[in-house]
């Protein structure tokens, strides 16, 4: 029996997210997938076309709409639902996009939803974390519920490209409701790579002091080119931005490298970094969590051991 | 009467250790400590401090789950809480059904906000607050870190992936609360005792016309897998000669 498996497209209207390609990845693994991408902007010609290369993806559904420049979960979700009548699955990130908008289509599809699949055991049967991952769970669903998902994307390599889907324009005879309104969205600029999908982080929790201190960070971040993360510890006391925090309720990350710097290892800490390839921890406190999960582990002054490894690699 | 609505969930403690049973048919809870969940003692204190401020005069808690629930409850009223509402069942509450039973309290209680947390702390689902607006056709500002009500509307900050994103929701509505809009205040023993006598009403799925519909079955639990012990270094000198050994740097 094949399955037909539509996934919420998450974009910067002009760039395709990551995440999206890591939920085709995540619908190829359900038997007989026909997958089809829902793709909600303003002017989605851009997005459409990467969406369409993507290997495994059948067609791409365009749904255009002014009040789609910026993704609002009140007008996505009730025109997704519109559409989603002849599907079986579906999927979206887990992603705050995702998380925001797809049990609201849940919600209007009555449906049940399996937040943060991390991996796919049949149609009907799911792995997915819970108490911050100190534990997983199978789920299962009764053949023919219609199974709405976030997709853990740290748990998936993204989609190869090499697709050429058809691109499709559709309106949902949906009325849209203004009740939710966009102001504005602020975030720190930066030309470090993104931490959601960057190889190498170097991460800095309350040891560090300071906002001024992350500076240290930074700088072997750039050297490294890493991106930087923090802690909830660090973000809480102001030291960093919230949208580097990794974590439980934060971003849930899997690069090569990971470098725990001045974090002592909270387990809502460590559930953001599980899948990452190498852990390394620099922490003064030798009793520190951390050390448990690192692969490689140096107990010393963060102060003087991030520039002496800098200036080691500057050579 | 302007009144907003708060849901409590019984959580296992943040601080304890989770254990899979050896046979994989759950956690083990027996004899563990419960709370509130955090995230909803974030959306109880946000609820309190508008109270506080005069935009709102009454402040109503609510639970779905067993007969334990009315300890969280009572937690929620010794932290100042109006009264609150217990709708028993011994049945696994799936974030569905539990946004039908918001929904139905919602038609009862008419509140012009229902502040929720982003998630609960033991299923990490963070679908309930979402499904309850869908259902009832109403906004919803997920992760919250400020909220400021203006009239019949409120601006909201979100914690996105991107950064902070501001947006305007009308209301009623739905908000669910991320971990910086607030730190929740802590409670005092005469508060305790206070709130012993504060009205605390139950109610059962089937007077509010709810089905506690079980849609996923969990067939399996298991403990996450372990890493590999690691290797200590002593320098940074050895912590990059390890790292080139590995071919990350």
């Amino acid at each position: 029996m094949s399955h037909s498996i539509l996934i919420l497209a998450e974009h910067s209207q002009n760039q395709l997210s990551v995440g999206t390609a890591k939920c085709v990845a995540c619908a190829a693994g359900i038997p007989d997938a026909q997958i089809t991408i829902a793709v909600c902007a303003a002017d989605a010609g851009a997005v459409a076309a990467q969406a369409a290369q993507l290997h495994g993806v059948s067609k791409v559904l365009v749904i255009e709409h002014a009040a789609h420049a910026h993704p609002l979960a009140a007008l996505i979700a009730p025109q997704i639902a519109a559409l989603a009548a002849p599907y079986s699955h579906v999927l979206g990130p887990s992603s705050t996009f995702g998380k925001d908008v797809m049990p609201r289509i849940a919600a209007l599809l009555d449906s049940p939803q399996i937040s943060d699949i991390m991996a796919v055991e049949s149609a009907t049967r799911f792995r997915r974390p819970i108490y911050a991952s100190n534990a997983l769970v199978t789920v299962e669903v009764a053949a023919g519920t219609k199974v709405i998902g976030t997709v853990r994307t740290a748990s998936f390599q993204p989609a190869a490209l090499g697709g050429s889907a058809a691109v499709e324009k559709v309106s949902p005879s949906v009325e849209l409701p203004n009740h939710t309104r966009f102001v504005s969205v602020s975030s720190s600029k930066s030309d470090r790579p993104d931490l959601q999908t960057a190889a190498k982080v170097v991460s800095g929790g309350r040891g560090l002091g300071s906002a001024d201190a992350f500076k240290i960070l930074y700088s072997l971040a750039d050297k490294i080119g890493a991106a930087v993360g923090a802690s909830r510890a660090a973000v809480d006391a102001g030291y960093a931005p919230n949208e580097l925090q990794v974590g439980q309720t934060g971003k849930i990350i899997a690069p090569e490298l990971y470098m725990a710097v001045g974090i002592s290892g909270a387990i809502q800490h460590l559930t953001g970094i599980k899948d990452a390839r190498t852990i390394v921890a620099i922490n003064k406190d030798p009793e520190a969590p951390i050390f448990e999960v690192a692969d490689i582990g140096l107990v010393a002054d963060l102060f003087q051991a991030v520039p002496e490894l800098e200036k080691l690699i500057t050579g | 009467m302007q009144r907003i609505l708060v849901g409590i969930k019984r959580v296992v403690d943040y601080n304890v250790r989770i254990r899979v049973k050896p046979d994989g048919t759950g956690v083990v809870t027996d004899g563990v400590k419960m709370s509130v969940n955090p995230f909803d003692e974030i959306a109880l204190e946000e609820a309190l401090r508008i109270k506080e401020r005069g935009a709102a005069e009454e402040v109503v808690v609510a639970s779905v789950g067993p007969a334990d629930c009315q300890q969280q409850l009572r937690t929620a009223l010794a932290m100042g809480a109006d009264r609150a509402l217990h709708v028993q069942t011994d049945a696994s509450i799936e974030p569905l059904v539990a946004a039908r039973v918001l929904l139905k309290l919602v038609e009862r209680e008419q509140p012009f906000l229902v502040l929720l947390g982003k998630q609960a702390i033991d299923n990490d689902n963070g679908q309930t607050g979402q499904m309850l607006a869908g259902l009832w056709n109403r906004p919803q500002a997920t992760f919250a870190s400020k909220l400021q009500l203006d009239g019949g509307k409120a601006q909201v900050t979100r914690e996105v992936d991107a950064g902070l994103e501001t947006i305007e929701i009308d209301l009623p509505a739905v908000v669910t609360v991320d971990l910086r809009l607030n730190e929740p205040r802590y409670v005092k023993l005469p508060d305790i005792m206070k709130a012993k006598k504060k009205p605390l009403e139950t109610l059962d799925l089937a007077t509010l016309g709810v089905e506690a519909r079980e849609q996923l079955k969990a067939v399996r639990f298991e403990a996450p897998p372990q890493r590999q012990k690691g290797i200590r270094v002593k320098d940074p000198a050895e912590l990059l000669a390890a790292l080139k050994q590995k071919g990350l740097l």
